[in-house]
């Protein structure tokens, strides 16, 4: 951080004249271990630094982003922002006018227990060498691999209204794979971390059992090999938080971005079913459905102190016992809009815009743990990791297929199914939501490979969720 | 940064190494506008100055990779390659021998230029604008120079570089109603952007017509390239690399196995002699002009990166697993019969986010999207509600295909997650006797 403020101070020697301007500086460190089938692969050290200048002159707006934070490139990066700048003056959606102003002085660092360099690399590699041969149960094992990847996220920005928001985002990413293989069949398991992420150090490594969890992963991949196909029915479907995050991201986080309302992304990444009169009255689940913005869940991916405008961030409850109340969406998108909001404006890196993107969104607990779930079906299956998501560019008409499925049969869990999916539309899948579990089965997780914006940027999202029981969903197996 | 700096940075870093450390250098730069448009009316507008190093650095049977930006301050960038080299030799002390290392041990240079010069990005938006006047387009505009290279202390000196632009838009009527238009290349002509403009208006005016809601089920259908190239990029997630095949992974492992097969008449290439990505691997390979990977609708090869080529015995073709130059041979259709072709069914204009059902038998889900309709005697008759549906390319390339059309369209990617992709391909429009729809 030290190095970004140094940047910003000698900015801040040469601040454009304008309206309003904002210097977003973003330094990132990245390394990845990794061991597959006992070889080690070719590690990668990677770091990024670079600045995105925004400028408000004249009734428009525009942006410069820089590799080169030199005096001289900064200076450069604000004459080509200031040309857009110019354009969109003349050819702007609306007025400058709109556009939000920070003073906010804040700052946020992940607290971690355990730092990446406090392990050796040859120890990290021995860790993950231990996890492969504990992947290896048989010959039907034909891949396998085991990882730990460290990311480090450092961002300055500073305002022409005098604010300044210093933010420092800890990763540390283990995960697992196995898969097997018997004649055309091929399953794969994930575990250890692979999609549940948290901020945080090395901690992370005990937290997620990247050792102990090899050998179920493995298991439970050989076992799908020979398992039924799930079958093609109207069941009851429990949804394991490691599926419901998609679930919750895809047909709530997505619908609920204020730009996809407001028509932004109709050309890439859609528009919703949800419009601006909807909120405050439209009914999208039953009333066990509570999900909310937050970003103060410690250690969440998204948690920190304000959005990548300097909005501060406050948890805001997005639907409540069922009914919608607030769209995601920063000031700019609310100005356009009329509507509420959150503090959700964000950037994949120093070389994108801020836009209105998901931060952590979770379906908050309800009452019992996941044995009261199970207890209540009938005839249904459990669905656990998430494999494959789809769903229209409404966000409306989604498909999603797990790794793992389970029957249910008379309140009691069966055996394993594999290739198990399931469709349905957001309009109505909500509203069979019939059983929510409590605080005891929350899980804080997230995705980190969210895809959106022209140009595309993909960022991490933090969601968290417990497990879940819906009625009459459509399941369905594999083959042609 | 251009071709000279960078040889310059990596002739520098070769000059500081020791004993038997071997160097390869990577360089990724771009220089570009993006310009956002909704409601014909730009939303958002700025300029990308970017440039990244890549490092692999070998010693005897051991590597480390690393990378780290760059300024364009050949001062200040050759300090931060330092620092980076000196990383990657601290690391290198804690890796064991990698079996699967591979590089290119013979000096060798390219150089390849497409397109001149980029369009001035501000001018192209005001022409668009107004050529667009009156309708509801929304889209983005993504222009200037790309250049990527390789250099190492074995003597590689490659790069390739091009100046273009992409223009990916849709024009809209009405909440999913709306069409999508497309003009990428490297020579702007405004006077073409305009043909495009109108010939959507024209489309738009399908649009108004009152939209269908058909029932899941089977259904007859053309996908346009647009929409095949959507099922291809599904397919080229795993279905064409080495490592996916060697360790059953693979989309298409029963077809590898003989177990199913495409229709005779496909063929699946990739072709690199296209020209518009480069030419070279990282680890400092040649990449030929031509993979066949697909043909005669079997199973015929697959695309080999130096590590994948390394650890399974076989001769480097690909830069990566994924295509970049994806090829899909034509058939004898003409494009113009289609409608009478098709007589009643689905003109598929475009799908969407398409992903994996069940790979082990290669099924794939995915929606309509943009400019599908229903056509009934030859003729088309409405706009159609968005559809899901959930089948097997077994089919839809197999079984159930009654025909290619004889042009193919290319279509240059308008993705921009790790910089402006130079991938593309070229593809024909197909006609199948059926198409499941689940939802």
């Amino acid at each position: 951080m030290e190095r970004l403020s140094e940047i910003a101070d000698r900015f801040l020697t040469q601040a454009p004249a304008c309206d309003y301007w904002t210097l977003r500086l973003v330094e990132e460190d990245f390394d990845h271990l990794e061991v597959r089938q006992g070889v080690v692969e070719p590690s990668r050290l990677a770091s990024v630094l670079g600045a995105m200048v925004t400028l408000v002159k004249g009734g428009g707006i525009g942006y410069g982003a820089t590799s080169d934070i030199s005096p001289a490139g900064l200076r450069a990066a604000t004459r080509r922002a200031a040309d857009w700048a110019e354009v969109h003056s003349r050819l702007g959606l609306f007025d400058a006018d709109i556009f939000p102003r920070s003073s906010t002085r804040a700052d946020y660092r992940t607290p971690i227990q355990e730092a990446w360099v406090s392990m050796s690399v040859s120890d990290k590699l021995d860790l993950l060498q231990a996890a492969n041969r504990a992947l290896r149960l048989d010959e039907r094992i034909v891949d396998w691999s085991a990882w730990l990847s460290r990311r480090r996220v450092a961002q300055l920005l500073v305002t022409g209204d005098g604010g300044r928001v210093s933010q420092v985002w800890d990763f540390v990413h283990p995960g697992l794979v196995a898969v097997a293989n018997a004649g055309s069949q091929t399953q794969r398991r994930h575990g250890a971390g692979a999609d549940w992420a948290q901020q945080g150090g090395l901690e992370r490594v005990a937290a997620v059992r990247l050792l102990e969890e090899a050998p179920r992963v493995a298991s439970e991949a050989l076992t799908l090999l020979d398992s039924p196909e799930c079958p093609q029915d109207i069941r009851d479907l429990i949804l394991l938080p490691s599926q419901m995050v998609l679930q919750v991201h895809e047909s709530i986080g997505h619908p609920l971005e204020l730009d996809r309302i407001l028509g932004d992304e109709r050309n890439y990444a859609g528009t919703s079913f949800v419009t601006p009169g909807m909120f405050g009255r439209y009914r999208y689940g039953s009333e066990l459905l509570n999900v909310t913005f937050d970003p103060t869940v410690p250690l969440e991916l998204v948690s920190g102190v304000t959005d990548d405008e300097g909005t501060p961030a406050r948890r805001e409850y997005l639907i409540r016992d069922g009914i919608l109340e607030r769209p995601l969406g920063g000031p700019l998108s609310q100005a356009r809009a009329g509507l509420p909001g959150t503090a959700s404006t964000r950037a994949s890196g120093w070389d994108r815009p801020p836009i209105d993107r998901m931060g952590n969104i979770n379906l908050e607990p309800g009452e019992g743990n996941l044995a009261d779930l199970i207890a209540q079906v009938e005839r249904g299956v459990l669905m656990d990791t998430n494999r494959s998501w789809s769903i229209d560019d409404s966000r409306n008409k989604f498909q999603f297929g797990c790794e793992l499925g389970r029957l249910i049969e008379d309140g009691e869990l069966r055996g394993l199914v594999r290739n198990p999916g399931y469709r349905g539309i957001s309009a109505t899948f909500w509203r069979s939501l019939h059983g929510v579990g409590g605080l005891e089965t929350l899980e804080v997780r997230g995705v980190r490979n969210c895809g959106k914006g022209e140009p595309n940027q993909s960022v991490y999202v933090g969601h968290a969720a417990p497990p879940c029981l819906f009625r009459d969903v459509s399941v369905f197996g594999g083959g042609e | 940064m251009n071709a000279d700096a960078f040889f310059t940075l990596a002739d520098r870093l070769n000059a500081r190494l020791t004993g038997a450390e071997v160097l390869f250098c990577g360089m990724s730069s771009e220089v570009s506008d993006f310009v956002r448009l909704n409601r014909n009316r730009i939303r958002q507008a700025g300029h990308v100055h970017s440039a990244a190093l890549a490092l692999t650095l070998i010693e005897g049977t051991r590597q480390v990779e690393g990378s780290c930006d760059l300024s364009g301050e050949p001062s200040h960038d050759l300090t931060r390659a330092q620092q980076l080299l000196s990383s990657l030799r601290g690391r290198l002390r804690h890796v064991p021998a990698d079996p699967y290392l591979d590089y290119c041990r013979e000096p060798d240079e390219s150089w390849r230029r497409c397109g001149d010069r980029a369009p001035d990005p501000a001018e192209a938006i005001g022409s668009l604008v107004q050529a667009a006047a009156g309708m509801d387009l929304v889209g983005i505009w993504a222009s200037g120079d790309i250049g990527e290279g390789v250099a190492s202390s074995v003597g590689h000196r490659h790069w390739h570089e091009s100046a273009s632009f992409n223009l990916d838009w849709s024009c809209h009527l009405e909440a999913d109603k709306a069409v999508k238009g497309a003009y990428s290349g490297f020579q702007w002509n405004p006077e073409v952007m305009r043909q495009r403009v109108e010939a959507m208006r024209d489309g738009i005016g399908l649009m108004a017509r009152p939209a269908r809601t058909i029932e899941p089920g089977r259904y007859r259908a053309y996908l346009a390239p647009s929409a095949l190239n959507e099922l291809m990029d599904l397919l080229s997630w795993g279905g064409f690399d080495l490592k996916s095949h060697r360790t059953s992974q693979t989309p298409l492992l029963r077809m590898a196995r003989g177990e199913r097969a495409f229709a005779p008449g496909v063929g699946i290439h990739e072709e690199h002699e296209r020209g518009l990505v480069a030419g070279f691997t990282p680890e400092g390979f040649r990449i030929p002009p031509r993979v066949t990977l697909v043909e005669g609708g079997g199973f015929s090869g697959c695309l080999v990166d130096a590590r994948a080529g390394k650890e399974y015995g076989e001769v480097v073709n690909a830069a990566s697993g994924s295509p970049s130059s994806l090829g899909l041979d034509n058939g004898t259709l003409e494009t113009g019969n289609v409608l009478g072709l098709l007589d009643t069914g689905l003109w598929i204009g475009n799908l969407w986010y398409c992903n994996w059902s069940d790979p082990n038998d290669c099924r794939v889900t995915g929606m309509t999207r943009f400019g599908t309709y229903w056509v009934e005697r030859g003729e088309i008759v409405s706009p159609v509600r968005v559809m899901r549906f959930d089948d097997s390319l077994y089919h839809l390339l197999g079984d159930r295909l009654e025909g290619l059309t004889r042009e193919r369209e290319l279509i240059l990617s308008a993705q921009t997650y790790e910089g402006r992709s130079t991938d593309s391909a070229l593809l024909p429009g197909i006609l199948v006797s059926g198409i499941d729809l689940t939802l």
